[in-house]
C-alpha cells in the first residue's frame, strides 16, 4: 500500500516501466520521494523500498552514497556554491563568503525560517562562466560577491515559487561558459533537480508541466 | 584569429538561436546518417568507425571502433551514454547536450544499430537538469517522429532510450561505477579484469559505454567519410577535439580544435591570452587528474595525445585550466586534492585514506602550519597511492581516482618546490589569501 498520492504513484509506475529491472528505478524514485516530502525522509525511503522490492536499509545504502539525496530538511532554496579549481581561481571563496554573510547561514546549514540553505559544491561544470552557483540546481554563471548578496535578498523577499536558470542568469549572472541563446520556460519547484519525468518542473506561476 | 573546421559544434555555431530543435536539426541534414546506418551491417559500421580513428572523448582516448568490436556475442546488449561529466574544468558535454541534443541522439541510433542494441541509457549528472530537460525533449521528439521506439524509420529495428539523472557523484563517470549506479546500486567501480563492460556490463550483459562527444562525432563520420575525418586531425589523433578552457584567460569557453595546434596557440590565440596582461604560471592540460605543464617546457608542444603523454601528462577530458602568476600553487593543489578526497567512493584504502591525508597536509602548509618534513610526507603518502609516482600511474586501487589526486602533488613538487618551502619556512602563504573555506 503506497502512501503517495495517485498522481505520484502514476509517475512511479511510468518511471519503473522505463527500466528492465525494478531496482534500476531506485534513483529517480528517490527524487520522487524528495519532491513528495521536501527532503528524503525515512518514510520516503521505505516507500521507495516497497516500489523497488528491496529493504529500506538497501535504499539507505544507495541514498547515502550520493550528495544530492538530502536526508535532512534543507531550505526551500538550496544555494550550491562551486569552490572547485576553476571557480576558486576566479573568486568563488569570496562569493561563498558573501552568501554566508548576507544570509547569516554558514555553508552546510539552513536558516531558522527554512528558506535558505547554503552548501559548497564540487565542480558543477560551469568553469567557463566561473564563478558559478546553483539554486535548486538551476545554474547562475559569472556571479560576483555583490550579485550573490542580491540573490539572497531576492530569494528572501520575492520567495519565487519556481526558480529557473534563465531568469536568474539574467538577474544575477555575468559571463557564461557558452552562448545559451534560448530562454526556456520552467524551473525548479524545490531543492531537487527539475526534470519532467520526476514532475519537478513548473512554469513561472508554479504550475507543474 | 585562425578559423578551424568544426564537427560537433558546427550546427550551434551556424544556428545559435535554435540548434537544439528537431526542426533545425532536420533542416541541416539531421537523421540522414541514422537512416543510412539502418541499411548497414554491424561489421560495416564497426570497421568504418575503427578506420576513422575516432578515440573516446571521455578521458581515456581508447579507439571507439575497437571498443565496439570487443562486444561479446550474448544478447541483449546495452548502450550507455556517459553524460556524467564531472572532471573539474570540463564543461564541453554540457554544451553538446544543451545546444545540439539531436546530434547525440542520432549518434545513439547509429551506435545502437552497430552494436545490436535495443535499449540505450543516457546517464546525465544530477547537477545538469537543464541539459537533461533538453535531451528528454529531443528523445520525446525523436519518438514522436518514429526515429526511436518500435520499428525506427519504418523498418524492423526497435530502440528504446531512457534518460537517467545521476545523484551527484564524480565517480559515476567511471564506466563500471556508472553501470552499478544505473543498476540502482552505490556508484562503486567494479574490479576489472576479469570482466570489462563489453563482455559483462549492465545487468551482466555486453555493454558499450560511450561519451557524449564520442557519439556526437558519428553523424559527421558517416556523412563525410573516413578520409575527410582523418584529414581534420593530426596523425594518430583524427578529427577534432573539444577543449574546455577556464581559469585566468581572457576568453574562457569551449573550443573545438583540430589536434596538433600548439599550447601557445591554444592559450594565446584561441583563448585570448592571460587576463590583465599577467604572466602564465602553469596550466592543467587535461582535467584535474592530469599533471600540470609549465611555459618553459611545454608551451610549444603540439596538443596531441602522444605528445602530451610523452611529456608526462594527458589530454584527458580536454579541460585546460590556466593559472597566472597571482596563483598560489599550494592552494590550487589543495583545491584539487580536496575534490578527490570528497569524491573518493571509499572502497580502496590507499585512495580513501590517502586523499584525505594529502588534503590535510596541504591545508596545513597553506595556512602556515606546515613542517619541514611535510614536503617529503606529501610525496610519501602519494607513493602509497600511486607506487613510484610513475606516469601513467601504477595502480594500487580499483579505479584511477586515487592516483589522479597525486598529479597536483607531483606537479608542485617538481616545478614549484621553492614556493612550497617558502610557505613552510615563512609560516605563511606568500600570496594574499581570502577567507578560508572549510569543507563540508
Amino acid at each position: 500500500m503506497s502512501n503517495w498520492p495517485e498522481a505520484t504513484q502514476e509517475r512511479a509506475r511510468v518511471i519503473l516501466a522505463r527500466y528492465p529491472t525494478r531496482r534500476s528505478a531506485v534513483m529517480p524514485l528517490l527524487y520522487l520521494a524528495m519532491a513528495e516530502d521536501g527532503y528524503l525522509t525515512e518514510a520516503g525511503m521505505s516507500e521507495v523500498a516497497d516500489w523497488v522490492g528491496i529493504t529500506p536499509a538497501q535504499v539507505l545504502a544507495v541514498a547515502s552514497f550520493y550528495t544530492m539525496y538530502k536526508r535532512e530538511r534543507t531550505g526551500r532554496y538550496l544555494i550550491s556554491c562551486c569552490t572547485s579549481i576553476s571557480c576558486m581561481l576566479l573568486g568563488s571563496d569570496e562569493v561563498l563568503h558573501a552568501l554566508e554573510d548576507e544570509s547569516g547561514v554558514p555553508h552546510g546549514e539552513t536558516d531558522s525560517e527554512g528558506i535558505i540553505s547554503i552548501e559548497h559544491a564540487e565542480c558543477i561544470g560551469a568553469c567557463g562562466g566561473a564563478p558559478a552557483v546553483q539554486v535548486n540546481y538551476e545554474l547562475i554563471e559569472g556571479i560576483t560577491p555583490e550579485k550573490a548578496r542580491e540573490l539572497v535578498q531576492w530569494l528572501r523577499t520575492a520567495r519565487p515559487p519556481v526558480v529557473g536558470t534563465d531568469e536568474m542568469q539574467g538577474l544575477f549572472g555575468g559571463r557564461r561558459s557558452f552562448d545559451w541563446a534560448i530562454n526556456e520556460e520552467g524551473g525548479a519547484t524545490g531543492p531537487y533537480p527539475a526534470f519532467e519525468p520526476l514532475g519537478t518542473v513548473a512554469d513561472a506561476f508554479g504550475e507543474r508541466t | 584569429m585562425t578559423t578551424y573546421p568544426l564537427v560537433v559544434t558546427r550546427r550551434m555555431t551556424d544556428h545559435p538561436a535554435d540548434s537544439h530543435t528537431i526542426d533545425r536539426y532536420e533542416a541541416t541534414e539531421g537523421y540522414v546518417q541514422a537512416r543510412k546506418a539502418a541499411t548497414m551491417t554491424r561489421n560495416d559500421l564497426v570497421e568504418l568507425v575503427k578506420d576513422s580513428g575516432l578515440l573516446g572523448r571521455g578521458g581515456a582516448a581508447f579507439s571507439a571502433g575497437l571498443k565496439w568490436s570487443f562486444l561479446a556475442p550474448a544478447r541483449p546488449a546495452y548502450l550507455v551514454v556517459n553524460g556524467d561529466e564531472s572532471e573539474p574544468g570540463t564543461f564541453k558535454d554540457r554544451q553538446l547536450l544543451e545546444r545540439d541534443p539531436h546530434q547525440m541522439v542520432e549518434g545513439i541510433i547509429i551506435a545502437s544499430i552497430a552494436n545490436e542494441v535495443h535499449h540505450a541509457f543516457v546517464y546525465i549528472r544530477g547537477e545538469y537538469p537543464k541539459p537533461a530537460r533538453r535531451v528528454q525533449k529531443a528523445v520525446d521528439e525523436a519518438y514522436a517522429r518514429g526515429y526511436l521506439g518500435k520499428g525506427i524509420f519504418g523498418g524492423s529495428f526497435d530502440l528504446e532510450v531512457t534518460v537517467h539523472l545521476g545523484g551527484g557523484a564524480y565517480i559515476c563517470g567511471e564506466e563500471t561505477a556508472l553501470i552499478n549506479s544505473l543498476e540502482g546500486l552505490r556508484g562503486e567501480p567494479r574490479l576489472k579484469p576479469p570482466y570489462f563492460p563489453a563482455a559483462v556490463g549492465l545487468y551482466n550483459k555486453p555493454t558499450i559505454v560511450n561519451n557524449v562527444e564520442t557519439l556526437s562525432n558519428l553523424p559527421y563520420i558517416l556523412s563525410k567519410g573516413v578520409d575527410d575525418y582523418k584529414a581534420l586531425g593530426h596523425a594518430a589523433d583524427t578529427g577534432t577535439f573539444l577543449f574546455s578552457v577556464s581559469g585566468h584567460v581572457r576568453k574562457p569557453g569551449n573550443y573545438e580544435l583540430p589536434h596538433g595546434v600548439t599550447w601557445r596557440e591554444l592559450i594565446y590565440d584561441v583563448a585570448g591570452g592571460i587576463r590583465d596582461d599577467r604572466q602564465l604560471k602553469t596550466w592543467i592540460p587535461g582535467g584535474a587528474s592530469a599533471p600540470w605543464f609549465v611555459p618553459a617546457d611545454h608551451l610549444d608542444l603540439p596538443v596531441t595525445k602522444d605528445d602530451t603523454a610523452q611529456a608526462g601528462s594527458m589530454l584527458g577530458s580536454g579541460a585546460v585550466v590556466i593559472m597566472d602568476d597571482t596563483t598560489c600553487v599550494v592552494r590550487a593543489a589543495e583545491r584539487i586534492v580536496r575534490f578527490f578526497a570528497h569524491e573518493s567512493c571509499g572502497q580502496c584504502t590507499p585512495c580513501r585514506e590517502g586523499t584525505t591525508w594529502l588534503e590535510m597536509i596541504l591545508r596545513r602548509i597553506e595556512s602556515g602550519q606546515g613542517r619541514v618534513v611535510d614536503a617529503d610526507l606529501l610525496l610519501d603518502v602519494s607513493d602509497n597511492i600511486s607506487v613510484g609516482l610513475a606516469w601513467p600511474p601504477k595502480m594500487t586501487t580499483i579505479c584511477p581516482l586515487g592516483p589522479s589526486a597525486v598529479s597536483p602533488i607531483i606537479s608542485i613538487s617538481k616545478y614549484f618546490k621553492d614556493e612550497v618551502m617558502a610557505h613552510i619556512h615563512d609560516g605563511r602563504c606568500p600570496f594574499a589569501v581570502a577567507a578560508e573555506v572549510g569543507h563540508g
